[in-house]
């Protein structure tokens, strides 16, 4: 699997004797974005968590371009070039939503241990940071504090921290979730753009099927923590296990 | 050039920025504005704890991690210059030498609590840094042969710096006060008089304590307003998105430890300088570490100039607030109760009092309040 950015291999967690993720061993391709689904509970997030770093796992690997990270805390994956976003609005409350920004270019470029320099007198920094506001049109509310944004542009921010942080891999966690029509397709529309470039892996968790269908190269589908079917959407989809597990319950909250 | 100074970060608010001035400016004036070694005192006092609790403020206020051993490294620093000079000789080679030694200490020291308890969890820290500042106090008063134990050390610093030496007359202004102000006598309107005090070698040691602080405190300032300074700001917001975004939350914590108790040491050794006296109790005590708490506080969190703030109110309030309260009560001596709840024996509980007032008020300290930031 040489051509792999990403790959996990028998990636396991347990939390005493609950199996969380189950030995999930597959890989994902630049260029590709995969959608990942599955019900609630079936260990879409920890997935994530565990590839990124912020929980440990019980057994298997997580490799990046073919280097084993799986000891690495997620500081040094994120500087390698893990891209995650969070489901739920994880930002730094007090700060501008500039601020917030800059922080992660300033990450990027590990320019954080500078001690007697000016944090706002860096142009290349303020660029790059100017630019991934304007690509969720939030340029305006720059110097806001971002306890005072609305929830939607709170997650839209959530997207910039990620573009910001010019990633290898993009780990979207229903970025559109609690969006309203309005900023969703934003959103939706800038993660289309992303995945034109041949260079990136895409990680998309996702319940809206129409979401799926429209973006996804690729779709793997979590149950109970294991992975039950991997495919183009259209065979995915169409599997007996999916209607199964996931289908069913989509449709009937459509 | 001012904004530059400030690293940009400007008080914020023209009543808080007039309030800041006007004690810079006492500061830098107190020699010939107020009367008397025990002004002087306070005053350079209220420089070292300026910089000891802003200090403090790097650790509480800007990265979230609460510490309750920053008086030993102020110790490090006082016990530095002691030693230094006792075993060296009086001489400013020993006075630098001291507060090398007592800020490498101290960095060390931080280093290693911060090693051992930083990697677990932020509250293991608090519990970590009181047992090793019981510990290390308990240490210096057993230690008599090293530190003098519960006396303490005296010694003795640069002649230069003591009132031994004169190095001319200040120049003297008189001037007329108002007949509605003051009445005048027969020889002539009431005068107020500026200046014409013997500038000593005290008053060059007051302003070596001055200056040293006023570049501490502005060095700080750059810090918290660098790209490290904004890391911290993250970390007390967010440690797990902090770390998320690529920042090892652990390196920094560790750093920020270090370099407040390097800037701790730093003002225990102006401290040690202006008093020629160190002891456990002036630079080691728990109430010192209340004190400081206080300051941060009732000045504002995560703000510099909280601290000096802070420092300004609490230290004038220790110092000059039984004066204040003997006043009143001689003035209301015929009102019932009064005089006798501002007793000046009863100093402290006012203090309380104001304190809990100021709590209440400001939960955002004064530099919050003036900055107009909701509590």
């Amino acid at each position: 699997m040489a051509d792999m950015v990403l790959e996990t291999r028998d990636l396991t967690v347990q939390f005493g004797g609950h199996v969380a993720v189950d030995g999930i061993s597959t890989g994902f391709r630049a260029g590709e974005l995969t959608a990942i689904v599955g019900p609630n509970g079936a260990g879409k997030t920890t997935y994530f968590n565990l590839i990124s770093g912020q929980i440990a796992a019980t057994r298997g690997r997580v490799l990046l371009e073919g280097r084993n990270i799986s000891r690495k805390p997620a500081s040094t994956r994120t500087r390698m070039g893990l891209g995650r976003g969070f489901q739920l609005t994880n930002l730094f409350p007090d700060l501008t939503v500039y601020e917030n920004v800059r922080l992660v270019v300033q990450a990027h470029q590990r320019k954080g241990g500078r001690l007697l320099r000016l944090a706002d007198s860096d142009d290349h920094m303020r660029d790059m940071t100017h630019q991934a506001l304007d690509q969720v049109q939030m340029r305006v509310q720059a110097d806001k504090p971002v306890s005072e944004l609305p929830h939607g542009d709170q997650r839209k921010l959530e997207v910039a921290m990620l573009i910001a942080m010019d990633p290898k891999v993009y780990m979207f966690d229903e970025p559109t979730a609690g969006m309203s029509p309005d900023d969703a397709p934003v959103v939706l529309d800038l993660i289309g753009r992303l995945s034109q470039d041949r260079s990136k892996c895409i990680l998309l968790v996702e319940h809206k099927m129409d979401v799926i269908s429209a973006l996804a190269d690729r779709i793997i589908v979590l149950h109970n923590g294991a992975l039950v079917a991997d495919g183009a959407p259209r065979d995915v989809m169409a599997s007996a296990i999916v209607q199964e597990a996931y289908m069913g319950r989509a449709q009937a909250n459509v | 050039m001012m904004v530059k100074l400030l690293s940009g970060d400007k008080p914020g608010s023209v009543l808080l920025s007039l309030i800041l001035l006007g004690i810079f400016l006492s500061l830098a004036f107190a020699p010939f504005l107020f009367e008397g070694t025990r002004a002087l005192d306070t005053a350079a006092r209220i420089c070292v704890f300026i910089v000891l609790v802003a200090s403090y403020d790097l650790l509480l206020g800007y990265t979230g991690v609460v510490s309750f051993a920053h008086t030993i490294f102020f110790g490090f620093g006082a016990y530095g210059v002691a030693l230094a000079s006792i075993h060296m000789g009086r001489s400013f080679e020993a006075l630098a030498m001291g507060a090398g030694a007592g800020a490498l200490g101290a960095a060390l020291l931080a280093a290693v609590i911060g090693l051992f308890s930083l990697r677990v969890r932020a509250i293991f820290f608090a519990m970590i840094t009181l047992a090793v500042a019981s510990a290390v106090a308990v240490l210096v008063s057993q230690l008599s042969v090293l530190t003098g134990g519960e006396d303490g050390l005296t010694y003795r610093i640069p002649r230069e710096l003591t009132a031994a030496v004169t190095y001319g007359q200040a120049p003297e202004w008189r001037i007329a006060l108002p007949e509605a102000v003051a009445p005048g006598t027969e020889e002539g309107p009431a005068m107020l008089t500026l200046g014409g005090d013997r500038i000593s070698g005290k008053i060059a040691n007051y302003y070596l304590v001055f200056a040293g602080s006023l570049i501490l405190v502005l060095l700080m300032l750059r810090i918290v307003n660098s790209p490290f300074g904004r890391v911290l700001q993250a970390i007390r917001e967010n440690d797990f998105r902090a770390e998320a975004i690529g920042y090892r939350v652990v390196s920094y914590r560790i750093g920020v430890t270090v370099l407040s108790a390097v800037f701790a040491a730093l003002a225990g050794s102006l401290f040690a300088i202006w008093l020629r006296y160190v002891g456990p109790d002036t630079v080691l005590s728990f109430e010192i570490m209340i004190d400081i708490l206080l300051m941060v506080v009732i000045g504002g969190m995560g703000t510099i100039y909280g601290a000096v703030i802070g420092a300004v109110v609490l230290m004038l309030a220790q110092n000059y607030l039984k004066d204040l309260m003997a006043g009143a009560a001689t003035g209301l001596a015929d009102v019932p109760y009064a005089a006798d709840l501002l007793n000046p024996d009863r100093w402290l509980l006012w203090l309380g009092v104001l304190f809990v007032l100021s709590v209440y008020f400001f939960p955002t300290g004064v530099v919050g309040r003036l900055r107009g930031k909701r509590g």
